[in-house]
């Protein structure tokens, strides 16, 4: 919705400060913006605080997080929301570490995705849509989650937080542990799901493809932003070839090399 | 002799088994052990008994809304005593319920005064006589209700998409809430579930034990049941009250007389040191 030639943000977090335990400060005042139909990313060592950034915004942390700070989504202050009305705005959140239901199968998991649309009749197009995104799924739909590959585990993670018809997905590292062709293909769908029409705010340490998909990003290091720009000006800046991307000023690539070194090892 | 002993050890054990499920539900998702699920079974029994003697109900509305009262009886214990104790140490809150149970006695002893009285029979107390040997149909009725009720169970935990996100919760608190669960709704309702279990265990037994405010204590040699079943299924609950009852009842003939009180936890002792998790438990594997 263009006001005075602007698109109003989907999500607008403004100087957020969170705690763990009151005196942990793990986010030391963030604002990020999510403009509709984009994919932001927010990238950023271990410790950073990017889960805890999620976690924030989805108000599963304590009660009383953030501590300063506002959260709007589409125009509403969420802040202070309660946890279980995060979903029903409109966002959806795939946590760290997938955070299935290991004993239901992958088809109940799904279903529990759609729990806040659970009166509604038509889910069949919504079961076709996953299906269609991770066809794999569908031949072990009757399969405990438990009982499935990383991969697997993940895009039911992904396949459950679209169930629910975000307008906005909040995926927190979702290549974590996965092989590289696996990887390819979570990003290849995520793309996907963004040309549908969600937005995506997207967690990642692999810097790489975080920044081909996403139109903007957010570098975070110890609690604070310390970067932020268009993915394209991100990819050009030194610090973060160098820290982010392993490019060092010569030009050859650290990960690659320590990549193949560790391969002759084994 | 034997046959009659096998079927009257299954009627009790099934009510066993039904308040080893309370025990259980509570448990998978609460953490906590109430310990005050035979007093709820007692109340359903004395509700079940104002209903039809003193309020003229008739027998099978009244089979139908004591579990709704004790429900609602369920939702009000957990809102008052439990839901303001939720993120104190699961101790704390075992030992409310230990004092939940006590507290109940006392109500219903104020209430229908600590008499034994006797539960109005639905069926006849004339045993049917099948070629040899002899059934109690209040034995038969208590089977088939227990029956019945646990494949209620199943099919809503099984297909109902309220069912499914009790499991949901049970297994992962954090996803389920990310899913638009409401913890705090889900902790009701399964307090509610589980004191509707309750209460039918209550209204099946009544016609055997009489009704007395010390009822409840039949939730001691339900507690093995739920152990040696593995504390966290409904299925393994049930099997672990039929074993204790169809147990005690043969050790009742063959053995001196007090080891049928104590059968229940002899036969649990024997279970857990051939199989630790119980017949039914799993190891936990936290692999998501
Ligand atoms: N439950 C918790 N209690 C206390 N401190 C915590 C808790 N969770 C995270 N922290 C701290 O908050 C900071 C940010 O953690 P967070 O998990 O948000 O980092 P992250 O960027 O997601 O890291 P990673 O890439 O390893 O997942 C860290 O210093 C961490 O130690
Ligand atoms: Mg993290």
């Amino acid at each position: 919705m263009p006001i005075s030639g602007r698109v109003m943000p989907l999500l607008e977090v403004n100087n957020i400060e969170t705690y763990y335990d009151s005196f942990i400060e793990a986010i030391r005042g963030i604002s990020i913006e999510v403009k509709e139909g984009q994919i932001v990313t927010v990238l950023g060592s271990n410790g950073a605080g990017k889960t805890t950034l999620l976690r924030t915004i989805s108000r599963v942390l304590n009660d009383d997080q953030p501590e300063k700070g506002t959260i709007e989504f589409m125009g509403k202050r969420i802040e202070r929301t309660d946890p279980e009305k995060i979903v029903r705005l409109g966002i959806s959140h795939v946590p760290e570490g997938r955070q299935l239901f290991p004993r239901l199968t992958v088809q109940e998991n799904l279903r529990m995705g759609t729990y806040i649309r659970r009166k509604d009749h038509d889910l069949d197009s919504d079961y076709a849509r996953v299906f269609g995104h991770f066809p794999v799924l569908k031949d072990k739909k009757s399969q405990r989650a438990e009982t499935l590959s990383g991969g697997e585990q993940q895009m039911v993670a992904i396949g459950r937080a679209l169930m629910s018809r975000p307008k906005l997905l909040l995926l927190d590292e979702p290549s974590l542990g996965l092989s590289p062709l696996i990887v390819d293909e979570i990003f290849r769908i995520i793309k996907k799901i963004n040309e549908e029409g969600t937005a995506i705010l997207l967690v990642e340490q692999n810097a790489h493809r975080a920044l081909n998909v996403a139109a903007f990003g957010y570098v975070l290091e110890n609690g604070r932003i310390v970067l932020s720009d268009t993915t394209k000006r991100l990819e050009e800046q030194e610090d973060v070839k160098e820290f982010y991307l392993g490019i060092t000023k010569d030009g050859s690539i650290k990960g690659y090399k320590r990549y193949k070194r560790k391969k002759r090892w084994r | 002799m034997i046959i009659q002993q096998i079927i009257s050890g299954l009627a009790l054990g099934c009510v066993y088994g039904l308040i080893a499920i309370g025990f259980v539900l509570i448990f998978k998702t609460t953490a906590v052990i109430n310990f005050a699920q035979g007093e709820i079974m007692m109340l359903g029994a004395f509700v079940a008994f104002t209903l039809i003697t003193i309020f003229n109900v008739p027998f099978v509305l009244a089979f139908l809304l004591t579990p709704i009262i004790c429900g609602g009886i369920g939702i009000l214990l957990e809102r008052v005593l439990i839901r303001p104790l939720v993120g104190e140490p699961v101790v704390s809150i075992i030992i409310v319920t230990i004092g939940m149970s006590i507290t109940l006695r006392a109500f219903a002893g104020m209430i229908w005064s600590y008499d034994t009285l006797a539960f109005p029979l639905l069926f006849s107390e004339e045993t049917i006589r099948i070629s040899s040997f002899v059934i109690a149909p209040v034995d038969i009725s208590i089977i088939l209700v227990t029956l019945g009720l646990v494949i209620l169970l199943f099919l809503f935990f099984k297909f109902t998409t309220l069912g499914i996100s009790l499991q949901s919760l049970a297994q992962n608190p954090l996803a389920s809430l990310l899913m638009g669960v409401s913890v705090k709704q889900g902790y009701s309702m399964t307090w509610a579930i589980s004191a509707m279990v309750g209460a039918v265990a209550g209204m099946i037994i009544a016609p055997i034990t009489f009704l007395s405010v010390n009822m409840g204590f039949l939730g001691l040699k339900a507690f093995p049941a739920a152990v040696i079943g593995g504390f966290n299924s409904i299925p393994g609950a049930l099997v672990g009250g039929v074993i204790i009852g169809i147990s005690e009842n043969l050790a009742g003939i063959y053995l001196p007389p007090w080891v049928k009180d104590i059968f229940a936890y002899i036969v649990m002792m024997a279970v857990l040191m051939i199989r630790p998790e119980g017949i039914f438990g799993t190891h936990e594997q936290k692999k998501v």
